[in-house]
């Protein structure tokens, strides 16, 4: 399924964000439009907040305001497992 | 794209985040925001009694393109403070929660989390600032 027709799902999501960052174990929900993210990855350790989120945006890109209307993050650094 | 030489609204808005301590981009004005994150960031401002300048991007697309990329941030409301970027609406959140914004914008901090009052959508004392509409 193409990435840029359908809604955005919060699993897809998920999934993208699993992928983009190292190490990252992501909770989303959302309706398809609004989402929520919980993320916890070893990458954003030492990182400032906003360098954190930077890192979640930065999977979307431009789909950020766009496809995926809004994205709420929270992010915990994890410990990296060797 | 990558024009610098004039770029009216981007250098509009550089000087708004220059010219004002505390200013606040945002989907409508404090008064009627038109997105519930906006509303809340602001609400957070006008809980701490910190005045503001606030910007609407709404009326002009051009706004937000311009101020997302000199922040490198992606979603509307943005916080900037001394001419730095703070974050969104839930970084905001997260500092109003911990103190860290009382810090930031240099309040005496108080307890937070308490029974106050939900912030009233008072206008700030600062008048909002505009970015006309231009072609």
């Amino acid at each position: 399924m193409s990435a840029s027709g359908a809604d955005a799902t919060p699993d897809e999501l998920k999934h993208r964000i699993e992928a983009g960052i190292p190490g990252a174990s992501a909770e989303v929900t959302g309706d398809g439009h609004h989402f929520n993210a919980v993320v916890s990855a070893p990458a954003f350790s030492g990182l400032s907040r906003i360098a954190q989120h930077r890192l979640v945006y930065d999977v979307f890109g431009a789909e950020v305001g766009d496809r995926i209307h809004a994205l709420s993050i929270q992010t915990k650094a994890t410990e990296s497992i060797a | 794209m990558s024009d610098e030489t004039t770029n009216p609204m981007r250098e509009q808005i550089q000087a708004a985040i220059a010219e004002n301590p505390v200013i606040l981009f945002m989907k409508g004005t404090p008064d009627q925001p038109m997105c519930g994150f906006s509303a809340r960031t602001s609400a957070i401002l006008q809980s701490v009694g910190q005045p503001f300048a606030a910007v609407n991007i709404l009326p002009d697309p051009r706004i937000r393109q311009e101020l997302s990329s000199i922040s490198n941030w992606p979603t509307i409301p943005q916080l900037f403070i001394d001419g730095e970027f703070v974050g969104g609406c839930d970084i905001v959140t997260e500092m109003y929660e911990s103190g860290e914004l009382h810090q930031a914008l240099g309040l005496d901090a108080v307890a937070t989390g308490s029974s106050e009052a939900t912030p009233e959508a008072h206008a700030p004392e600062a008048a909002p600032l505009t970015i006309e509409n231009r072609l």
